[in-house]
């Protein structure tokens, strides 16, 4: 449990003066079974506020774990997780997490979905009424407060989690496959009001993707991982200036990228 | 939201023109049989000793709730004893299955004995109960109880038990209480399948009552239907026979009207309508905050 200090913390908090890492791993290590099945070999990197990070790998390459330990959801077995400066325990107020299913309760309209977060920290006030409309206005979906999830489509169901997440005003926004489940069109131009979005509120993003595109085309740096045992291969640095049109992905600089990529994940692929 | 096993509900009869057409026609098709079958009873084609004119049964119909009136006594009886039975049982059941449902180990434990109790017939427990409690309505109740105990259990404790993995974890990333995840995300979510439960249970619960009072009574109108079998009046008897099926069906309908008001998500048009009345409260509540202001 936090304490009353950390519940009282600001939703946003002021910029850091000094350049310390908002999530700061240590040799972060996850086996099951005893140790005999090894999740996540010794991950060590440390990550700044405002920065996009993307996780990108095949399946089993422990992207999706190493996303649940900063989370909180799942206690690594060894090594140091910090989040703003503090050990990882469990779920707590400044990081938030949106899945690969929208996760939307059914019986709710969008807009009390996105009001969730709120509800479950306490009571709801006028103004995390209005917050809750303006970030569904933000999403895309001013029209749509009032529709059930079943009235919506895939995509705008995303939506409505994307608003739900933004409405926890956690300043870590972790995501996993937010849009796998979506087809390509849809999910390329989430990808981009994504990216707009999450600048707007000035988070900082850790996603999870097994596109190698989606990846760089989102990322100020990609993780790159590789399965059997998972493991923080390398971290690829993304040069290209925001904001960044979809166009990017035609520009040899960017394939090169790719190629590069491609070539650390090898013949996991 | 994953394809989940719940209540089928039959679509609502359209309205209108066509609506009355087919009462009609229904009602024309019911009107041909019956005289067809009092024309035969008339003409000797029909034993009328074991299946009554459909004339008698309309005077025992005035004889049994006008005349005589004791039909009164014995329909109240057995409609309490299916009421408290049904509500015992399956309060029970679900009370239960929460208790149960919040325990994994529990959950696990209990798990191959629901399935040898579930496979058992109910009715066969009930001379173990009539052992027990003796003759009368409280054996009765117990019986009652009984076939409405699983039925609610059971679905109840799969649907605590598919609540998604996903919703859990999101909960609980939220910080979210126990309590909370119970009464905002679990109890919503087992709903539809408490509803589908409570809906078998109701099914059984009048044909439970009236098996124990053959067995177990001599009051109620299971007992009613063997006295006047026993005497050959079989009018009377037809007489009891059709009343349970107008409660019976009334009862299923309130069900079923129960489980489209409360599962309203699962239907398209109920969720249209309360989006618009959920929209136009939003609306009115901040229309009066500006006048107050």
């Amino acid at each position: 449990m936090l304490g009353p200090l950390e519940k009282d913390m600001p939703s946003t908090p002021p910029p850091r003066e000094t350049d310390s890492p908002v999530i700061s791993a240590r040799s972060v290590r996850m086996t099951f079974g005893d140790g005999r099945v090894v999740a996540l070999e010794d991950a060590s990197f440390d990550i700044k506020a405002g920065e996009f990070i993307t996780l990108v790998g095949p399946s089993g390459c422990g992207k999706s774990t190493l996303l649940r330990i900063v989370a909180g959801l799942i206690a690594n077995t060894g090594g140091h997780m910090r989040v703003n400066d503090i050990p990882v325990t469990g779920p707590r107020t400044d990081v938030a997490m949106m899945f690969q299913k929208p996760t939307l309760l059914p019986w709710r309209t969008s807009v009390e979905n996105v009001l969730l977060p709120t509800e479950l920290a306490g009571n709801v006030t006028q103004a995390d009424k209005e917050k809750a409309l303006a970030l569904l206005e933000l999403a895309g979906l001013k029209d749509f407060a009032f529709s059930f999830p079943s009235q919506l489509s895939g995509g705008m169901q995303q939506r409505v989690a994307l608003a739900r997440l933004l409405q926890t005003g956690a300043n870590i926004l972790l995501l996993d496959e937010p849009f796998g489940a979506l087809d390509e069109f849809t999910r390329e131009r989430l990808n981009v009001e994504l990216m707009r979005i999450v600048a707007e509120v000035q988070a900082t993003a850790m996603f999870v993707t097994h596109n190698i595109g989606e990846a760089i085309f989102l990322a100020d740096r990609v993780f790159v991982m590789t399965p059997r045992p998972g493991r923080l291969a390398q971290i690829v640095d993304v040069p290209f200036a925001r904001p960044r049109a979809p166009d990017l992905q035609l520009t040899p600089e960017f394939n090169a990228l790719v190629a590069q990529v491609r070539s650390i994940l090898g013949g996991h692929e | 939201m994953s394809a989940k096993e719940t209540t089928n509900l039959p679509p609502l009869p359209p309205k209108g023109q066509s609506a009355r057409r087919i009462i009609f026609n229904h009602f024309a098709i019911l009107a041909t049989w019956v005289g067809l079958w009092e024309l035969g009873s008339q003409l000797g084609y029909i034993d009328a000793l074991f299946f009554p004119r459909p004339s008698d049964i309309i005077t025992g119909f005035w004889r049994l709730f006008i005349v005589q009136g004791n039909i009164w006594f014995h329909l109240g009886l057995t409609l309490l004893e299916v009421a408290a039975g049904f509500l015992a049982g399956s309060i029970l059941g679900i009370a239960l299955a929460f208790g149960v449902g919040a325990f994994e180990t529990v959950q696990r434990f209990l798990k191959p004995y629901i399935v040898v109790i579930e496979a058992t017939p109910r009715i066969a427990i009930g001379p173990i109960i009539i052992a027990a409690f003796g003759f009368g309505w409280t054996s009765i109740i117990f019986i009652v109880m009984l076939v409405c105990f699983f039925a609610p259990f059971v679905n109840t404790l799969n649907g605590i038990i598919n609540v998604d993995r996903d919703q859990l974890d999101m909960f609980r990333s939220m910080r979210a209480s126990r309590w909370q995840t119970f009464r905002k995300l679990i109890l919503p979510e087992a709903t539809p399948e408490i509803m589908a439960g409570l809906r078998l249970a109701m099914a059984s619960a009048l044909g439970g009552a009236l098996v124990a009072e053959f067995i177990a009574s001599n009051k109620g109108m299971g007992q009613l239907i063997s006295t006047y079998t026993g005497n050959l009046n079989m009018s009377s008897a037809f007489v009891c026979v059709l009343t349970l099926s107008a409660i019976g069906f009334f009862i299923m309908r309130a069900m079923e009207s129960l489980d489209r008001w409360l599962v309203f998500w699962n239907d398209r048009n109920r969720t249209e309508t309360v989006g618009r009345k959920r929209h136009a409260a939003w609306e009115n509540a901040a229309l009066a905050r500006k006048e107050s202001r």
